[in-house]
């Protein structure tokens, strides 16, 4: 499949943390081309293998990127058949105002978030900020109705597919960090070309949104030799401060901190500049926020890698990312894994 | 459909010529005369049996929307608001910018960087932006220029029980009532106008009505509907589904009772449901309309729409009906003349 489309489909389906198996199978299908054993965990996460040449005893990477997204959830629903909600991960309240929306009930109902006319609006009411609480979704029912096919506790999702705007660059939702299992789906078709040692786990994991669960169990299991997350980072914007952000198109986003392991970071700015791949710095000194955090204090601590793909507008539903660092992260890593033997890599993680 | 048709059509005030076409194509062959004025309103005129005083209904064509200000070096496209929006319905939306609809997308800040006071404020029109996907003015200015016109994007979508959500469902609700009403009607002789740059002070009703001098005006609109939970019923101005709104007074009018009362009556006779319109707030063409010349009688009926002057207005199909068959009612009382009476 190409690589645009799947993350397409990835992005106009749903997957909010915690509910993420109706995408399970969109991942399977297109990753079982290029894998050797493709499993889910107790948690949900899909643990994709790509065994390396030697088939026995090899060193294990995990590369993590995860499949879920922010989302809302069913609280209440009112005399009228209006529903109440809250979120689940990090929403802005300001970036749902009169969004269309599905709530994933006994049956996908498509609703809108109710807003205030203008007209009916006080002086100066709109200069404050809308409230999870004050915010209704219509579904076009009556109580009775909306009763029928919604819960308490149900997801739902902002409606909006993929966007196509100029220069190869896609908006939507969710594309943190679809984006990043995209790149992974590119990762392993550039290996099914090229011959490497290492056995890859590509873990898409469950609930990074709300605590990084899904890293902490699936690191545990596979118990890698090193672990690459891939996420994605603030693209540059004329409200952000440089020092905060990445630029679009100019490669994926190496991460230098605490949290990551300093000589597999230098040999990774090394692949790039043979391979004559863009790529540019992020600097976290502490807590990066991602996948990497749980896989570098799994079981007796593991050799962290962090990778970002710029991003715009995070955690609204017109994140922009560029196709290009998408390729260029995916190709990194694969020469990055490629250039690692099994011989080499005990000098390589040791301090 | 005509209703998606007309709401997927982009008409920013001052720019509804993609509207007007299509209203155009739609009632040519049905009307006996058809001029399109100075400023772009639409003046047809359906010649029947003749009759002491002169109808005109009226709907405007345009909408809200926005309008490129400038391009900044990095690409980015500045704009300002077109008629009344919240500029806080605007982020996280997707856009179509100029005549090629070129889409864009409106962001913010994300939610990990904002400060915690942030939060609790609107974000100003200053910092909201439309990005393309280009990093150059130059690259920005092959698409987009200073001027351009920007819609939301937003599809006419039917859903829950007979409701539409689209954009600009003020007005094409009431485009939609007055092409029908223009198509079907036989024999009654009336004015239909379609008027432009409502939204921006009732621009276009003015002089369409100096050139028709009306004797009694209907204008039709699709109008505020916030019947939300928990407020009390005197600050509802309407409610879905409980049939067309007859307006009493707003910022621009007040009503003319004794029609306002024959068209109650009407509605009551021919057990058609209603209800009025309770908020005095906004203001429609008819303000522009009953002060021209030497003034005369006006009436708005409407469609409550939720979610005004937003990408994702709502309407009920059963209000849609409802209105018709009242304007139909009304019709027919003009025809005998019993609409006219006394005035």
């Amino acid at each position: 499949m190409n690589t645009k489309e799947f993350l397409s489909e990835l992005c106009n389906s749903h997957s909010v943390s915690g509910h993420e198996s109706g995408i399970v199978e969109l991942i399977e299908s297109a990753f079982s081309k290029y894998a050797d054993k493709i499993s889910v965990d107790k948690l949900g996460n899909v643990i994709i293998l790509k065994k390396g040449k030697n088939n026995f005893s090899n060193s294990k990477i995990m590369i993590a990127a995860h499949m879920d997204e922010i989302g809302l959830i069913v609280k209440s629903i009112e005399e009228n058949g209006f529903i109440k909600f809250s979120n689940i991960g990090g929403v802005d309240p300001r970036t749902i105002l009169s969004q269309e929306v599905t709530v994933h009930g006994n049956k996908d109902l498509f609703g809108v978030i109710v807003s205030k006319p203008p007209h009916l609006q006080e002086e100066s009411e709109n200069e404050k900020a809308i409230m999870m609480d004050e915010l209704y979704i219509d579904l076009g029912y009556d109580n009775n109705e909306v009763n029928s096919y919604v819960n308490v506790g149900d997801v739902i999702t902002i409606n909006r597919e993929i966007k196509e705007l100029k220069g190869d660059r896609l908006a939507g939702k969710s594309l943190d960090d679809k984006a990043g299992i995209a790149s992974m789906y590119e990762c392993i078709k550039e290996l099914s070309k090229i011959e490497h040692e290492l056995d890859i786990y590509f873990v898409c994991t469950v609930q990074e949104e709300v605590g990084l669960r899904g890293a902490i169990t699936s690191t545990y299991n596979i118990n890698p030799d090193f672990g690459v997350a891939i996420d994605v980072g603030f693209g540059s914007t004329p409200e952000l401060p440089k020092r905060d952000t990445i630029d679009m198109g100019m490669g994926p986003a190496i991460t230098i901190g605490g949290y990551i392991h300093p000589k597999l970071r230098e040999k990774i700015v090394e692949i790039a500049k043979e391979y004559n791949i863009p790529f540019q710095y992020e600097v976290a000194p502490g807590s990066i926020g991602t996948d990497a955090n749980a896989i570098q204090i799994t079981r007796e601590g593991i050799p962290t890698l962090n990778l970002s793909i710029p991003l715009r507008y995070m955690h609204t539903s017109v994140e922009v990312v560029d196709m290009k660092d998408i390729r260029n992260t995916a190709k990194l890593l694969a020469f990055f894994i490629a250039s690692i033997t099994n011989d080499d890599l005990e000098g390589l993680l040791c301090y | 459909m005509l209703l998606k048709k007309l709401t997927e059509a982009s008409g920013v005030s001052g720019n509804e010529k993609e509207v007007r076409d299509i209203i155009i194509a739609e009632i040519k062959d049905h009307v006996d005369d058809l001029k399109i004025d100075k400023l772009g309103n639409i003046i047809a005129y359906k010649n029947g049996k003749p009759s002491s005083k002169k109808l005109m209904i009226t709907a405007h064509m345009d909408e809200v929307g926005l309008m490129v200000t400038d391009i900044d070096d990095k690409g980015f496209i500045k704009f300002t608001t077109v008629g009344g929006i919240d500029k806080r319905v605007l982020v996280s939306k997707t856009v179509h910018i100029g005549d090629n609809k070129i889409p864009g997308v409106i962001g913010s800040k994300p939610i990990h960087l904002q400060k915690k006071n942030e939060r609790n404020k609107a974000i100003d029109i200053d910092n909201l932006y439309i990005d393309i996907g280009t990093d150059t003015k130059e690259e920005t200015s092959k698409f987009v220029k200073i001027g351009d016109y920007v819609t939301f994007d937003s599809k006419y979508i039917e859903f829950g029980d007979d409701l539409i959500k689209a954009k600009a469902l003020d007005n094409r609700v009431g485009c939609s009532l007055l092409i029908e009403l223009i198509k079907e009607v036989k024999d009654v002789s009336f004015y239909g106008v379609f008027t432009v740059m409502e939204e921006i002070g009732l621009r276009g009703a003015g002089p369409a009505a100096y050139y028709v001098n009306p004797d009694i005006s209907i204008i039709l609109e699709g109008t505020l509907c916030y019947d939300v939970p928990k407020i009390d019923s005197h600050l509802i101005p309407t409610y879905i589904n409980k049939g067309p709104a007859i307006s009493l007074m707003d910022r621009t009018t007040i009503f003319n009772r004794s029609l306002r009362e024959k068209i109650v009556g009407i509605a009551i006779k021919n057990n058609i449901p209603y209800q009025y319109r309770k908020s005095s707030m906004g203001g429609n063409d008819s303000g522009n309309i009953h002060t021209k010349k030497e003034g005369s009688i006006t009436a708005t009926i409407s469609v409550p729409c939720r979610n005004i002057h937003s990408p994702t207005s709502v309407m009920s199909k059963k209000d849609y009906d409802n209105t018709y068959r009242l304007l139909r009612a009304i019709i027919k009382d003009f025809e005998k003349g019993e609409l006219v009476n006394g005035f």
